[in-house]
């Protein structure tokens, strides 16, 4: 019989601050908590009075790992509201810039934050020092996706050219020439990338998972879609809240979203992947088949290796889009706000973002809703915790209290995007 | 005999995680900079994580719960040198936007769970409660000013990083003024340099996410959008974006609040 308490205080290799506690009584793992303690910052609430085209710019403030994903939701949201519709080569140039943002997150992910617990380091910079040619393979590739969004987008961090209707600014066919040799540099070094993590070794792992993403009937989900799942969900974006519920547990300052009447279920590469295989581009799929790893993935340690075969992907979509480009006559197309409520779900490089906005005929939101990737991957976390220490209970503590870290990194959590979300529902 | 390398840190408090990411964005010089300095404390990159003293703190984020109050007094013993990174940290950052409501009220209302959060009325930045030797702002900051100041702090002299307008950096740019021929309404007169004049160059006003500029005549610009046709709510709402309780921003905003 062992008692035992394993506690991380500060999770080191997310984005935000959060932190482990495991309970093990007599042999038995008797509680798991994702403590998370980012602070709140509030955003649904003062998004209220707000005009609508502030919002892409304000939200993508709640994480500067994926502000693509919150300003392409916000959009989609507010346009949804207005009955707009985007297509042809804006639609395109959306799909680009995240491309580009899936690029630089995956990369960040895979070399910087995941792939040091396969190999024994503490970080990257340590792994540098003993493989530095991986290590500049995977800053030169984080760097492609970073150099794309700043391309289109103006800069990495909270890009400023992308607008309710369109985007600012136009680049010219030429600007693209550039990029487009180093994406395709960029498309080997992904799939270099596929076939160094395959190699790792994994632990035995597999779970009975509900997988939930967004699904196209024309392409590999980054901006539209329907909602489905593993076991037979299929709706509209608008049903989202229909479908799934927040939670406030207290030890979180972040809500956990559940999908009622079945609980947990995961968002995320490894969702998209099972869900939308077959809508790979067809280098996607061969890397994957090289490396066996196909359709039915249910082990979150291998996401590594899906994530990089979606970065894969996004270097040959960005040049599938690229070669395409003809430059569209206007860069937006024109907006008429009115009173109404619209919905958006993109698939951030972490999994689903939905967004829902009410605006008034003033053009100003009376009430944002937003749920981020990691507060719906939350509770499946502390489930595999669970599952994982229980299986594992006898490795000795520094190992286990590693594994547990390496467990939490499967989702690359983001938890300042997490924890904006403490819901203000002000009664006016 | 092997020089002692100088230890650095990263600390987070409420915020994006945008200007540490800024950090790691500077892909071509990460692996240099780790070379050149003890990278001793920064989670979101390394699970390692030295004890203090530290040579050079970085501080991202604003102060927002009791618990950030004790924490960043003892960054600041911690610390030889503390900079603060970002509009968060000097400024309170877009989730001062609560400084105008009352929290405590809406937290009686409004939560399913209030006895769960704990929160201060205000998001204020660094210098509020420390003593902070060098404030870097931006939203998010530009990642070689950031490399300038941890140079310039390392060899003990005073960061080259300009404090005058947007517009001087349109006009070395050489873009037409999107206010005065396009009557766009842009806050680059009186916004911090720093992004490279990034929105003007995009056919767009600034908005003012590097922060006030060194003396800003906050007012003058406002009157003439008020000439543009801005109603007062505009101008208010435009001063009140992600360095809203920054002074210079935070006076002119309540000067046109109804």
């Amino acid at each position: 019989m062992k008692n035992k308490t394993i506690k991380i205080g500060y999770l080191a290799r997310v984005e935000g601050e959060g932190g482990i506690l495991i309970k093990i009584r007599g042999g038995e793992v008797t509680d798991v908590k994702l403590n998370i303690f980012e602070p709140p910052r509030f955003f649904e609430a003062f998004l209220r009075g707000r005009k609508y085209f502030e919002a892409p710019d304000i939200t993508s403030r709640i994480c500067g790992i994926c502000p693509i994903a919150y300003q392409m939701s916000s959009i989609h949201a507010i346009e949804n509201a207005f009955d707009i519709v985007i297509d042809g080569q804006l639609r395109e140039l959306r799909r680009l810039i995240y491309c580009g943002e899936w690029i630089e997150s995956h990369a960040l992910h895979i070399y910087m934050l995941h792939a040091p617990d396969f190999l024994g380091y503490e970080d990257a910079l340590q792994l540098a020092r003993d493989y530095p040619d991986i290590v500049k393979r995977g800053l030169q590739l984080k760097k492609t996706g970073n150099d794309l969004v700043a391309l289109l987008g103006g800069r990495e961090v909270h890009p400023i050219n992308v607008r309710v209707g369109g985007f600012y600014h136009l680049p010219d066919k030429k600007e693209f020439v550039a990029i487009a040799d180093k994406l395709k540099w960029a498309r080997d070094a992904a799939l270099e990338t596929v076939r160094w993590t395959a190699k790792f070794n994994f632990p035995e792992f597999e779970q009975d998972y509900e997988f939930v993403s967004l699904r196209h009937p024309d392409e590999y989900p980054f901006n539209e879609g329907k909602l489905v799942s593993s076991k037979g969900l299929d709706i509209n974006i608008k049903e989202y809240e229909l479908h799934f519920e927040e939670e406030h547990v207290s030890h979180s300052n972040a809500l956990q979203s559940v999908h009622k009447g079945s609980g947990e279920y995961f968002a995320g590469p490894l969702a998209r992947f099972n869900l939308n295989f077959d809508k790979l581009s067809p280098i996607a799929k061969e890397s994957s088949k090289e490396v066996g790893v196909l359709k039915g993935v249910c082990n979150p340690f291998k996401s590594i290796i899906v994530r990089s075969i979606e970065t894969l992907y996004a270097c040959d979509e960005a040049l599938r889009i690229i070669n395409q480009y003809e430059p569209p006559e206007k860069s937006c197309i024109d907006v008429i706000p009115r009173k109404g409520t619209g919905f958006g779900c993109t698939e951030a490089p972490r999994g689903l973002l939905y967004h829902r906005y009410s605006i008034g005929d003033d053009g100003l939101i009376k009430e944002a809703e937003i749920v981020p990737p990691t507060s719906q991957n939350q509770r499946m976390i502390e489930n595999d915790l669970r599952s994982f220490v229980t299986a594992n209970i006898n490795l000795p503590r520094e190992e286990l209290i590693w594994k547990c870290e390496q467990t939490v990194r499967n989702y690359d959590p983001c938890i300042s995007c997490a924890t904006h979300l403490i819901k203000l529902t002000i009664d006016e | 005999m092997a020089i002692k390398k100088p230890k650095v840190a990263v600390f987070k408090f409420a915020s994006c995680d945008g200007c540490q990411l800024s950090i790691l964005d500077a892909e071509d010089e990460l692996l240099i900079i780790a070379n050149a300095v003890d990278i001793a404390f920064f989670p979101e990159a390394s699970r390692r994580m030295l004890k203090g003293p530290y040579d050079i703190s970085f501080v991202e984020g604003s102060i927002t719960t009791p618990h950030d109050v004790e924490y960043i007094r003892e960054v600041r013993k911690m610390s030889r040198v503390l900079v603060t990174i970002g509009a968060c940290a000097t400024a309170g950052g877009i989730q001062a936007l609560r400084n105008w409501k009352d929290i405590k009220e809406f937290t009686q209302i409004v939560y399913a769970k209030p006895e769960y959060i704990s929160a201060l009325d205000r998001s204020l930045p660094i210098s509020s409660y420390v003593h902070v030797d060098f404030e870097l702002q931006g939203c998010p900051i530009n990642k070689y000013q950031f490399i300038e100041v941890m140079s310039a702090f390392l060899h003990r002299r005073r960061p080259n990083v300009s404090s005058h307008s947007v517009c001087i950096e349109c006009k070395t740019k050489g873009n037409i003024c999107v206010l005065v021929d396009k009557g766009i309404p842009c806050l680059g007169p009186v916004t911090h340099a720093g992004c490279g004049a990034l929105c003007p160059s995009y056919q767009r006003g600034c908005y003012g996410c590097y922060g006030p500029m060194e003396s800003p005549n906050t007012q003058s610009l406002s009157k003439h959008f008020i000439r543009l046709g801005l109603t007062g709510q505009d101008v208010m709402l435009a001063f009140r974006g992600f360095n809203a309780y920054a002074e210079a921003f935070r006076k002119e905003s309540d000067a046109h609040e109804k």
